[in-house]
């Protein structure tokens, strides 16, 4: 199964990106095999619509799992229409949240934590 | 000859500027375009003649028709748009957000399966009335709704060639602000000498000598702060066309809403002066002689 965790490096030591649209860096993990890679953001800079893109990423690489600290409106919108789990609220470093994602700790978020555009802020 | 007043920094006297250059000419047309929050009509007091709602196009997906094949998110320059293939975790759809949506028109366009129309969405509306020899024309953009550019547009769009024209611009130096000023053929920045109002000033000199559009200052409570907004005007030769200084009786008589009262009235000569000024610095490009 493919799952994707936001992050602010390009490894499994780095450190969540609280941010899902505007997330520097989208780390793919296959839970299966234990594989990863990790892909820049190309919707980090957007004006607008970077959630919906990168929502838009998510459903395109076929992944059951989205793995971040928070989830706008419209990003929210394009995951639960493409059938994705969000889990939000999670920090630390990627490593540990595939560990709590593994162990069961997390709760699928079923709405929105946070505002429009919010990723632009929290840079 | 079509002036528009425009400020960068908000609160310097737009407004104030506006009508009382509009009250000093014969039968002028009054445009308001901050249509995110149009306050003329409250000095003004126009009898409103006509009304109209304004749309944008969006684009409507017959998903019987579409294949999914991503092409209008791909073309859409705003994001506004989110195709999801038909997969295991679900049904293929297309996810339209209207609120980003430009109305370009692209997606339609370029659709391989004629699977997209456009429908109508309202943004607000453009009214016109009278007051006096004044034919005044405002937008007001519905609340919460972040698309102003088209609406400012049709707001211009009652522009009548051969008028004195008087646009009270939004603040700012963005989209708005640029789609107001736009085709005038002068352009009055309205600024107040603190270093704020400099900072603002500066970044609206550069948007109009990027728009190439010729224009002058007017410095409004002239006698507070500092002289650094006079110094920079000096230095890059903008002709200050006004100083209007601060005095508690204008600002009480605008707090009342009341464009007519003699505190304004005093100031009309200055204006009409001012706008024969305008008339030849727009002739010679906006450099002071």
């Amino acid at each position: 199964m493919k799952i994707c965790i936001t992050s602010a490096g390009e490894t499994l030591d780095s450190a969540v990106d609280p941010r899902f649209g505007r997330c520097a860096y989208f780390i793919f993990l296959d839970t299966d095999t234990g594989n990863f890679q990790a892909r820049n953001n190309p919707n980090a800079e957007f004006q607008g619509g970077a959630g919906i893109q990168s929502g838009q990423l998510m459903a395109a690489e076929g992944v059951s799992a989205v793995i971040t600290g928070n989830i706008g409106p419209n990003a929210h919108q394009v995951l639960s229409a493409s059938g994705i789990d969000i889990f939000t609220g999670v920090c630390g470093t990627v490593k540990e949240a595939i560990e709590g994602y593994k162990a069961g700790k997390y709760k699928p978020a079923s709405a929105p934590n946070t505002g429009a555009k919010s990723g632009m802020r929290e840079k | 000859m079509i002036i528009s007043i425009a400020s960068g920094k908000g609160g310097t006297g737009k407004t104030t500027v506006s009508l009382n250059l509009a009250l000093s000419l014969n039968n002028p047309q009054f445009l308001d375009c901050d249509v995110e929050e149009p306050n003329a009509h409250l000095f003004l007091k126009p009898s409103i003649v006509s009304s109209e709602t304004v749309s944008v196009p969006v684009p409507e997906v017959d998903e019987s028709k579409c294949t999914f094949c991503g092409k209008c998110a791909e073309v859409c320059a705003y994001h506004a748009i989110a195709v999801i293939p038909s997969g295991e975790r679900s049904r293929g759809k297309v996810l339209v957000f209207p609120n980003l949506c430009h109305g370009c028109g692209s997606c339609g366009l370029l659709c391989p399966c004629g699977a997209i129309k456009e429908a109508p969405r309202n943004i607000g509306t453009v009214e016109r009335g009278v007051k006096g020899g004044i034919d005044f024309i405002h937008g007001s953009l519905n609340v919460g709704e972040a698309m102003s550019v088209p609406l400012i547009r049709r707001v211009k769009e009652h522009i009548e060639s051969g008028k004195d024209v008087v646009i009270d611009a939004p603040p700012g130096t963005s989209c708005p602000m640029i789609a107001a000023v736009k085709g005038s053929d002068f352009c009055i920045l309205v600024s107040e000498p603190t270093p704020f109002g400099l900072n603002d000033f500066v970044l609206a000199v550069e948007v109009l000598r990027k728009l190439k559009l010729p224009f002058g200052a007017v410095i409004n409570r002239s006698d507070i702060g500092d002289s650094s907004l006079e110094d920079y005007c000096g230095k890059e030769e903008i002709p200050v066309l006004m100083r209007i200084p601060f005095s508690r009786k204008i600002a009480e008589a605008y707090s009342r809403g009341e464009i007519g009262d003699p505190v304004f009235q005093e100031l009309r000569n200055d204006f009409r002066g001012m706008h024969e000024r305008i008339r030849g610095l727009s002739a010679k490009g906006g450099r002071p002689a």
